[in-house]
């Protein structure tokens, strides 16, 4: 079936918009409306509140809803990420239980992967499943995980088997977040921040309907989860901004952007504010010491050749062809971007760069860049793993061996996790 | 077009990797760096009357072909990728540029059909024995006499000064200083008065001369005194074609050090398949795509006549000098001791990296002029 033409597409969508929008409308019954008018997630298919539309046509839709300042659907976190999985793995039950409240905004998701023992090797997860009676009972700590203690359900990837290798043993769930078994405790980072959580399991139960997919598939699923997220950091999703605008609608949309996105606070300054750096330069009059604006330029090169890389990566991918290189380095090259933009406000600010918080310039900005700027090498999959992958996908170099391949996952060696 | 070729650019691409790859083996190259000339007579003459490459940002109305920069761009990183030997940086960049910027419509009618056509080659002599990359550190004067000027003084660092046809010289009025009675005069190679030494240099592929300049006659190219801005536009395309160049090389030899370490075999194993190779090898794509990503831009911008393209250029030409001579170090390391051997290519192509870190001004002194440019 060929798509609709998009001026015809932008054209019944705005009519509709301007027959619908009001926003006086409280958050949660506007967006109850937009879903049954399938306008509100057109990309999804046409059976779950949406048109089976291509992301294109969708981006066009997001136009018409900026230029008339209707309020979408809800967007942020890993909720998107939830529905992608459970659009492409879930089961009936699961579509009509979860899907709905995503887009209204009424549940908040969290992604229960990384584990204080497996963090660049995601699938030696040893937190446990256990069938016992007619439930899963699960045991175990995960770690990283965004927004847990305000989130209603959790992604979980557990081990349910221990006599197989690694990758076969580990399956999917959707987990109940608020009950018993599940304790939810802040994890402060060396920025002083507590953006994520750790979450320890002790005997949570698990409905066996709320397992998705067969048991031993969950590497499978948890990589569907992966390559959305990856697609989120590519840097072509904008964030969702809150508008100033009067109404009950923008109001109560400001209010669950500000709370979604209050972990994400310091993230402008973990990837070196290289914005800042020439403003700051001349306030400070380091800008007329040679040795600063030789690495003022060194980054601003680096920074610059970087965006360029990303939209020649876009350009290509835009055109149909391969991304090519450009789209797998960008996350290295944020990472250098960010080092070389941090050694550079420190020369900036001289001793004040020794100070924090309304004791240090910018109110504790600057500071907050040179605690912050290490995370960048390491979330979303460190430098290593990224050289690893652009060696092995890009320029197909050896994989590395791997000794833990074909071997029952009991017997491979594993970190030993203190407890608490 | 600043992210992407066009179709058309593409293929030009291709068809030119071809040609390069056959006139320009690395036989050849060692071949042409023994000689004097340092290039191949045949050679320029196919690359000019057959593929008109001299003429490939020669506006029609001068024998050219009526390209941009961005097209140029792409013959020189094709070129700096097969490390071709021959005087196409001199003539159809560097003095070709010039006369463009410079010379009065006459003297463009006159001058550009056979330097579009390679029946003549011409250089730029504007750099001395001071190594100062721009027009105030000229020294060299030119005073008027009957219906001309004779030159006095010296200029260094010349491409292919010792071959070329003509030269276009950059001098000053006497008692001058500064930017100010800057011109652009043309000479004749063979001129009395004109001693052309070749330089002994360390990158044996692409030639430099010594010229020495005793009352030389000379015609006055342009506007008298007028030199400082065109002399700047040359200065930035120079640097955006070189930066292509060398993005090119770059590449070469990127892909090289892949290709050895995916065959060289130690302690039982391809040494592709230590980490610590692969991480260099990823670090050097990430670099060279940084480089080629800068260069590409620039390019386009000084074909749309962009008013960033002064900054852009000095942008591009210190992130390709950095990446360039990068990975011409990390070739020579993955290729072990071999890659330190005259038989090895990469040596090659390391002095090139080295030649061009060096001419137009090094990384240092294109980040600082990058700075006032954006008037930080």
């Amino acid at each position: 079936m060929s798509e609709p033409n998009e001026a015809d597409v932008r054209a019944e969508v705005s009519a509709w918009l301007k027959e619908n929008w009001d926003p006086n409308l409280g958050l949660v019954e506007w967006r109850e409306k937009l879903i049954d008018s399938g306008w509100g997630a057109p990309t999804w298919p046409v059976e779950w509140y949406g048109k089976g539309y291509s992301d294109m046509l969708g981006r066009a839709i997001d136009e018409e809803f900026d230029k008339i300042g209707a309020v979408t659907v809800a967007r942020t976190g890993i909720r998107n990420l939830a529905a992608a999985t459970i659009l492409v793995h879930g089961s009936e039950l699961h579509k009509k239980k979860f899907l709905r409240r995503i887009l209204t905004g009424e549940d908040t998701w969290c992604q229960l992967f990384s584990e204080p023992g497996s963090g660049s090797d995601l699938a030696g997860a040893t937190s446990r499943a256990d069938k016992k009676g007619n439930k899963w009972i699960v045991n175990g700590q995960k770690v990283w995980t965004t927004s847990a203690h305000h989130a209603q359900y959790g992604l979980l990837l557990a081990r349910t088997d221990w006599d197989v290798a690694k990758h076969k043993g580990l399956s999917y769930f959707i987990l109940d977040i608020e009950q018993d078994g599940v304790e939810v405790v802040p994890l402060k980072q060396m920025n002083g921040h507590a953006s994520f959580n750790q979450v320890f399991f002790t005997d949570a139960e698990i409905e066996p309907e709320f397992q998705v997919g067969e048991l031993g598939e969950g590497w499978a699923i948890a990589t569907t989860t992966l390559m959305h997220e990856r697609r989120g950091a590519d840097g072509l999703r904008r964030w969702q901004e809150a508008s100033d605008r009067k109404g009950r609608c923008y109001e109560e949309e400001a209010e669950e952007i500000a709370h979604q996105l209050e972990p994400y606070k310091w993230y402008p300054q973990r990837a070196g504010r290289v914005d800042l750096v020439i403003e700051r330069a001349k306030e400070t009059g380091k800008n007329t010491d040679p040795a600063v604006r030789q690495e003022i330029a060194k980054l601003m090169i680096m920074a610059k050749s970087a965006e360029w890389t990303a939209r020649r990566a876009r350009a290509a991918q835009e055109q149909g062809q391969a991304q090519g290189p450009g789209g797998s380095i960008g996350k290295l090259t944020s990472s250098n971007v960010a080092k070389q933009a941090a050694h550079v406000h420190t020369m900036i600010t001289g001793a004040n760069a020794m100070l924090t918080g309304e004791d240090s310039p910018m109110d504790g900005t600057i500071a907050e860049i040179l605690v912050s700027f290490p995370a960048t090498s390491i979330a979303g999959g460190t430098d290593e793993i990224q050289r690893n992958i652009i060696s092995e996908r890009v320029l197909k170099m050896p994989k590395e061996t791997r000794m833990d391949a074909d071997m029952p996952f009991r017997d491979v060696p594993r970190n030993v996790v203190p407890d608490r | 077009m600043r992210f992407s070729f066009t179709e058309e650019q593409e293929e030009f691409r291709v068809f030119l990797r071809r040609f390069l790859e056959d006139k320009s083996p690395t036989t050849e190259v060692r071949r042409l760096m023994e000689t004097d000339e340092g290039y191949d007579d045949a050679v320029w003459k196919q690359l000019s009357s057959e593929l008109g490459l001299p003429a490939v940002h020669v506006p029609e109305e001068y024998g050219g072909q009526g390209f941009s920069v961005a097209e140029l761009a792409i013959v020189v990183e094709e070129m700096g990728r097969a490390l071709l030997c021959a005087p196409y940086f001199s003539s159809a960049v560097l003095a070709t540029t010039t006369i463009l910027e410079a010379a009065t419509e006459e003297q463009k009618r006159t001058l550009l059909p056979p330097l579009a056509g390679g029946e003549t080659r011409a250089t730029l002599a504007f750099t001395e024995d001071n190594g100062l990359w721009e027009g105030s550190g000229v020294e060299a004067t030119a005073t008027a006499s009957g219906d001309g000027y004779t030159i006095d003084g010296a200029k260094s660092f010349v491409l292919d000064g010792h071959t070329a046809d003509s030269i276009v010289v950059l001098a000053r009025t006497p008692g001058t200083s500064g930017n100010d009675g800057l011109s652009f005069f043309i000479v004749s190679g063979d001129a009395d008065g004109l001693t052309r030494t070749l330089l002994k240099t360390t990158d044996p592929t692409r030639k430099q001369a010594r010229l020495e300049f005793k009352s030389v006659q000379a015609e006055l190219l342009g506007q008298e005194g007028a030199a400082a801005g065109p002399l700047a536009k040359v200065l930035d395309i120079a640097a955006i074609c070189l930066a292509n160049e060398m993005v090119g090389g770059a590449e070469k030899l990127r892909e090289s050090a892949l290709e050895y370490s995916l065959m060289r075999v130690q302690f039982g194993r391809q040494i592709g398949s230590f980490q610590t190779m692969k991480h260099k090898s990823a670090d050097m794509l990430l670099e060279v795509e940084l480089a080629k990503s800068a260069a590409y831009y620039a390019a386009a911008a000084a074909a749309e006549g962009d008013d960033e393209t002064p900054a852009l250029a000095c942008l591009a030409k210190a992130g390709a000098a950095q990446a360039y001579m990068q990975t011409a170090i990390n070739t020579v390391q993955i290729h072990g001791g071999i890659g330190f051997t005259w038989d090895n290519d990469t040596h090659l192509w390391f002095k090139r990296a080295k030649s061009s870190e060096v001419f137009l001004g090094d990384p240092a002194y294109h980040r600082e002029l990058l700075m006032q440019r954006w008037d930080v």
